[in-house]
C-alpha cells in the first residue's frame, strides 16, 4: 500500500529579479507504515515539499497524493488525515499545555481520552506541566507538546519538519525512540532532518540537495552504493594532515570526521599498499579501511 | 587568576529566583585555544556564555575575559570579543558590503580600515560578484561564513560561536571548521558550542555542562580514555543521561 505518492513535483519562487527553483521535478513513493526520512541541509526543499503534501501550498507542476487523495482536488480530506509538525513552534503560546491539546482535539472532533493510547508515551512527559502556558515551556517540552497535538486526531500520515534541529544528542536519541514506538500504531511517518546520522534510523531515506533528490534507498542500500575503498586516517597534526592530503593528486577526497579524516584515492590501489601510499604523502599514525557512513555518501553525491 | 588565559572563570554562578542556571563553574581557556563548550539543552550553556560576553550579570563568582574583569570592565570585554550565533547575526535587508560597513562602524574601524577590510574579506570568501546583493539572497552556508568573518572584523582576542554550523550541508560544515582553524592558528581564542559530536573532536579541549555544572573538561582524547568511550558522542551521552533537570 502506498501512503504518499509524489510525481514530478516542481515548485519555483520569485525572489527579487530571479527565480529560485525550490523543487526540481521530484518523484518518490512512501509505503504505508514506513518511517521515511528527507535528509538534507537548509535550502534542499524539504519544507516546501511538506507544505505541498499537507495542502498548504500548490505545486507549479506534477501531482501528489496522500492516502490516495489528491493534494489539490481532495485537500479537505487530506487535512483530516494528516498530522503536521512544522519546523517553527506554532502552537498557541498563551494557552496552557492542556488548552492547546483540547483546542486541537476539538478542531478534529475528538478528545484526548479517545486517542490516549497513541499520545500517552509522549504526553506523560509533559503532563506535570499541563497548567503551564505553552510559551513558558522549555524547547524539549514544546517539541513534545507539538508532537502530541499533531497526533491528537490519530492521523494516518505524520509529517515532521526538522523536529530535532538544535536539539542535543541525547534528546535526539529519545525523540527517535518515540518515533519508532509510533510506527507500531501503523502511522506512516515522513521526517526531515539536516543530521546525517539520523538517516540510519529510517526505513528509507531520500538524500536531498538544492531541490533535487540525489538518491533514495534504505540506509544500508545507500552506504553499500559507496563503491570506492574508504580509509580512516589519523596523524599528529590533523589540520596539517588534511591540507597536505587535499593538495595531493593521489588523493581524491579527504574530509575530517571527528578524530579521523576519511580519505579516498584517485586511482585504485591494493588495500595492502594504502598505508605506505599515504605515508609517502604525509606522516600518518593510523590507517584503517572503513565502511562509508551516510554523510560520506552525501558528500560524494554532492561532488558528482 | 593568571593573566595569560584568554578566559578565566572561578565559581561563576547565575540564579534566576530559586533556579540555579549556572552553578559555580570554574575553568580556564588558553590563548589561541579552540574550546568546545558542550551540554544538553537547558544545561546552562547560553546563560554562561551571556555572562562571559558581558550581557548578563553573574549572581556570584569571578571571571576575567580578554584580561578584563567581568564586574569592572564589561564594556571593554564587549570591545575585545566577537560573537556569532545562528539566530542573530547579519541584517538580511542590507547588502554584503553594507553589513561589513555596519559592523566595522560599530567596532570603531575608520573608513579606510573598513574599505580595506571589505576588500580582503570579500576576496577571502570569494564573494566578489555578490558584494552588492542583499544578504537574504545568500545561501545559508555563505551567510554563516560571512557572519563569522564579520564577528572577526575588529580582530578580537576571543570569538564566541553559538552553534555556528547548524543546518548546512556536510561539505560547507567542514569548510566552516577550516575558518575556525585558521583563526585559531593566528592566535584568536575560539569558544564554540555545537550539537555535532564529531565537531567536539576538532576542539583542543572540551567542557561538558550538566545541570548547570561543568562535569567534565579535558582534551577529546583524554575524555574518551576517562569515560572508556570510543567517541565524544558516547562521552556526551554518558554524562548528559545523568542530568536530573529537564530541559
Amino acid at each position: 500500500m502506498i501512503a504518499v505518492k509524489v510525481d514530478s513535483v516542481k515548485k519555483t519562487f520569485k525572489a527579487e529579479k530571479s527565480v529560485v527553483t525550490a523543487l526540481q521535478k521530484i518523484t518518490f513513493d512512501v509505503s504505508k507504515g514506513e518511517l521515511f526520512g528527507l535528509i538534507g541541509p537548509d535550502g534542499a526543499g524539504k519544507t516546501t515539499l511538506f507544505r505541498i503534501l499537507t495542502t498548504l501550498m500548490l505545486a507549479d507542476e506534477g501531482t501528489a497524493t496522500v492516502d490516495g487523495f489528491d493534494v489539490v482536488r481532495d485537500y479537505k480530506e487530506i487535512r483530516k488525515r494528516v498530522g503536521y509538525m512544522p519546523g517553527r513552534f506554532s502552537l498557541y503560546q498563551d494557552l496552557t499545555v492542556e488548552e492547546n491539546l483540547s483546542f486541537f482535539a476539538t478542531l478534529f472532533n475528538t478528545s484526548l481520552e479517545e486517542n490516549y493510547d497513541l499520545v500517552k508515551a509522549i504526553y506523560q512527559q509533559i503532563e506535570p506541566f499541563k497548567k503551564r502556558r505553552a510559551g513558558a515551556l522549555s524547547g524539549g517540552m514544546k517539541q513534545k507538546l507539538a508532537l502530541s497535538c499533531a497526533l491528537i486526531h490519530r492521523p494516518s500520515v505524520l509529517f515532521l519538519d526538522e523536529p530535532t534541529t538544535g536539539v542535543d544528542a541525547v534528546s535526539r536519541k529519545e525523540f527517535w525512540e518515540l518515533l519508532r514506538d509510533l510506527q507500531k500504531h501503523q502511522i506512516t511517518i515522513i521526517v526531515s532532518t539536516p543530521y546525517m546520522d539520523e538517516a540510519s534510523l529510517c526505513d528509507r531515506v531520500a538524500l536531498m540537495q538544492n531541490g533535487k533528490i540525489m538518491e533514495i534507498n534504505s540506509p544500508k542500500g545507500i552506504t553499500e552504493n559507496f563503491k570506492k575503498p574508504l580509509w580512516a586516517v589519523r596523524g599528529e597534526n590533523m589540520y596539517q594532515l588534511m591540507q597536505t592530503l587535499q593538495a595531493s593528486e593521489a588523493i581524491d577526497s579527504c574530509y575530517p570526521f571527528g578524530q579521523y579524516h576519511h580519505v579516498t584515492f584517485t586511482h585504485a590501489i591494493p588495500d595492502s599498499q594504502a598505508t605506505s601510499e599515504l605515508a609517502k604523502i604525509a606522516p600518518v599514525l593510523e590507517v584503517q579501511k572503513i565502511s562509508a557512513t551516510i554523510e560520506d555518501c552525501f558528500m560524494e553525491l554532492m561532488r558528482q | 587568576m593568571k593573566e595569560d588565559f584568554a578566559i578565566s572563570v572561578r565559581e561563576l554562578t547565575k540564579r534566576f529566583n530559586d533556579f540555579t542556571a549556572v552553578n559555580a563553574i570554574t575553568f580556564d581557556v588558553k590563548q589561541g585555544e579552540i574550546f568546545g563548550f558542550l551540554g544538553a539543552n537547558g544545561a546552562g550553556k547560553t546563560t554562561a556564555m551571556r555572562m562571559l560576553c558581558g550581557l548578563s550579570f553573574p549572581t556570584s563568582g569571578q571571571a576575567m575575559v580578554a584580561g578584563y574583569d567581568l564586574y569592572q570592565d564589561a564594556e571593554k570585554i564587549k570591545k575585545s570579543i566577537g560573537y556569532m550565533s545562528q539566530k542573530f547575526s547579519l541584517y538580511e535587508d542590507l547588502t554584503i558590503r553594507e553589513n561589513i560597513r555596519f559592523y566595522g562602524g560599530i567596532y570603531g574601524l575608520n573608513d579606510h580600515e573598513i574599505k580595506s577590510k571589505t576588500e580582503t574579506l570579500v576576496h577571502q570568501l570569494h564573494l566578489e560578484e555578490q558584494v552588492n546583493k542583499l544578504v537574504k539572497s545568500l545561501p545559508l552556508g555563505w551567510k554563516q561564513k560571512l557572519s563569522f568573518s564579520v564577528a572577526m572584523i575588529h580582530q578580537p582576542k576571543i570569538v564566541f560561536l553559538d552553534e555556528p554550523t547548524g543546518g548546512v550541508d556536510p561539505i560547507t560544515r567542514r569548510e566552516f571548521w577550516t575558518l575556525i582553524y585558521q583563526a585559531a592558528s593566528k592566535g584568536t581564542t575560539v569558544f564554540v558550542t555545537t550539537h555535532y559530536m564529531d565537531e567536539a573532536e576538532y576542539c583542543d579541549r572540551v567542557s561538558i555542562m550538566v545541570d548547570g555544572r561543568i562535569d567534565a573538561l579535558d582534551t577529546p582524547l583524554e575524555l574518551k580514555r576517562k569515560f572508556n568511550a570510543p567517541s565524544m558522542e558516547e562521552v556526551f551521552v554518558q554524562l548528559a543521561r545523568k542530568a536530573k533537570r529537564g530541559d
